[in-house]
């Protein structure tokens, strides 16, 4: 539709609507969230648990629909999965009997394709596993174990990464190293991102936006943009700007779950008096 | 449950999976390791003295040999009358490698259907519960009534026995996989067949392994059992009729071989799993 496909958004989610069908009736897990994704930003998604974060992820890479709406990829909607799209998962979700070469190929086993060999030793020399390739999965720390699964994500060269929680399992310093990496290889590729995290720190420092959801249903609450420059460095985390933003996806957050809250307890403080 | 709830339980699942099971895969595969020559002249010289002490002990005693017969006894028996066991041998292992055969094949293939889909494996699970409970033996007979006194009751017994333990086990296998790694490879659009071969099978594999051996055992106890109860041929029929003759050095001379062939499938087993699931130690 514009003439200047340039100006098109990577990513675009269309009033996507997810209702899951429990045990105990049908679950608002996502309410009409509309969002563009710019080819080349990094997005990180916050909010609290349950909000719906890893639904609209699986949604965007595909993994599964939605129950209306769509995701569009590069003007085309998202039916399954895509080679475009790259997942880091929260575990690092290595197979055990594979070595970490084996690992890191096992996507084009799948897609039957073969592998650009130089692009995968610049990876791992990227992320610091070089020599590490005959090593076991269990021979590896959380955090390289980690560093495996993003070559393997990064591996085929897709366009857009969607990562989920990717170092929650990781110690503070791991991580704050894991965020550095991420930023570098971003730099390097302009691969388009998008991060959901618990860490409001980690979302400022990597984010060009941050998206804040609503607990249930999953709604869209907010959008703050992030204006560093990179690469970043640790010290922005200590300015002003960042407190006071940290502060208030923080209130936006906590005020959200206290609000529900409130509202889930009425009607059962007003039954109480007719019973 | 949440997807993002399923993942996190990966670290559990794969930290607990070596309890999964009627035996622990890592009793298979690492265990007290036998590596080094030194182990094995130990176990050697262990035999040596316990086998030296009976028989020492059972001419100072002068046990008759029908009771129980000295060690040295049963080793020239064994040496005089192979020729004449050996077939029959052959015959306990055509009954056993055709109905393990059969058994695991089936075993193996309803395990890998069942558990793809979860609401028929729950209905199903309690029958081959039963079939794994129930001695085959119990079927024998019928089955001789049947079939008559060839191979066909014995191995149809060694199926049944063998079979539910080798599906049981690779259920389990089967069933350990968890959401994270089934998400991943459809993330690379694998198909159901692709994550059956490429995630499935080999998460599995180190139960399957568990449930070949234990399966094999049983067939050859069965096998041996169903010799016992009818037909002119087999270890087991060598059993009932040294012992109706008071032949006790061949009787124990075809213990022996029974000994042995138990041990050969042991350590076949623990190689494979050694050699293939290694991972999981
Ligand atoms: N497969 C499913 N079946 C039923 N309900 C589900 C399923 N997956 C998620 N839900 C529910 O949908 C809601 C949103 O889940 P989702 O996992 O997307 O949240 P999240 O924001 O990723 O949470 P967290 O921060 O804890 O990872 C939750 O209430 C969850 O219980
Ligand atoms: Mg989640």
């Amino acid at each position: 539709m514009n003439a200047m496909g340039s100006l098109e958004p990577k990513l675009r989610v269309k009033a996507a609507t997810k209702v899951y069908q429990t045990g105990s009736g049908d679950l608002l897990a996502l309410d009409r969230c509309s969002l563009d994704i710019q080819a080349g930003e990094i997005l990180t998604v916050v909010g609290p648990s349950g909000s719906g974060k890893t639904t609209l992820l699986w949604a965007m890479s595909g993994l599964h629909g939605l129950t209306s709406g769509e995701v569009v990829l590069d003007g085309k909607t998202i039916k399954g999965p895509n080679s475009q799209i790259g997942m880091v998962f929260q575990e690092a979700n290595l197979l055990p009997w594979r070595n970490v070469d084996a690992n890191i190929r096992f996507p084009f086993e799948i897609k039957g394709e073969k592998p650009d060999e130089a692009w995968i030793a610049s990876l791992m020399h990227r992320v610091g596993l070089d020599g590490f390739g005959r090593k076991m999965p269990r021979e590896l720390s959380g955090g390289m174990q980690q560093r495996v699964a993003l070559v393997r994500a990064l591996s085929f060269k897709p366009s857009v990464l969607l990562m989920d929680e990717p170092f929650g399992a990781l110690d503070a310093f791991t991580r704050e190293e894991m965020n550095h990496l991420v930023e570098e290889i971003y730099l390097d590729t302009r691969t388009t991102i998008v991060l959901i995290t618990h860490s409001i720190e980690e979302a400022i420092f990597l984010g060009d936006r941050i998206v804040v959801m609503s607990a249930r249903p999953g709604r869209i609450a907010h959008i703050h943009d992030v204006p560093f420059a990179r690469p970043r460095s640790m010290d922005i985390m200590s300015t002003r700007e960042v407190f006071d933003l940290t502060n208030t996806i923080k209130r936006e957050i906590v005020g959200d779950q206290q609000s529900k809250a409130r509202i889930a307890q009425r009607p059962a403080a007003a039954a109480t008096p007719g019973n | 449950m949440s997807n993002s709830d399923a993942i996190p339980e990966f670290g559990k699942t794969s930290a607990g999976s070596g309890e999964v099971g009627v035996a622990n895969m890592s009793a298979l595969t690492a265990g007290p390791g036998i590596n080094s020559f030194r182990d094995v002249a130990i176990i050697v010289a262990v035999a040596v003295v316990v086998i030296g002490s009976v028989e020492v002990l059972l001419n100072i005693f002068a046990v008759p040999q029908y009771v129980l017969p000295k060690p040295s006894e049963i080793a020239v028996a064994l040496y005089t009358d192979f020729g004449f066991i050996a077939p029959h041998l052959g015959h306990t292992l055509i009954e056993l490698f055709s109905g393990f055969g059969i058994g695991a094949v089936i075993g193996l293939i309803l395990a890998a259907v069942i558990t793809q889909f979860p609401f028929a494996e729950k209905i199903i699970t309690p029958y081959i519960l039963l079939l794994v409970t129930t001695p085959m033996l119990a079927l024998v007979p019928l089955l001789i009534l049947r079939f008559g006194f060839g191979y066909e009751p014995r191995i149809i017994a060694v199926a049944l026995a063998s079979g539910p333990m080798v599906m049981i086990n690779a259920a389990t296998g089967f069933r350990r996989v968890d959401s994270g790694k089934i998400a991943l490879a459809r993330s690379y659009g694998a198909s159901t067949l692709q994550i059956f071969w490429k995630v499935r099978a080999p998460m599995a594999l180190p139960m399957i392994f568990v449930g070949l051996m234990v399966g094999s055992i049983f067939g050859l106890l069965t096998a041996v059992g169903a010799e016992m109860v009818g037909g002119g041929f087999g270890l087991g029929n060598r059993l009932t009729s040294y012992s109706s003759m008071i032949q006790m050095p061949q009787f124990f001379a075809v213990v022996m071989i029974l000994s042995t062939l138990g041990i050969l499938i042991y350590v076949l087993f623990f190689l494979l799993g050694k050699k293939f699931a290694s991972w999981e130690a």
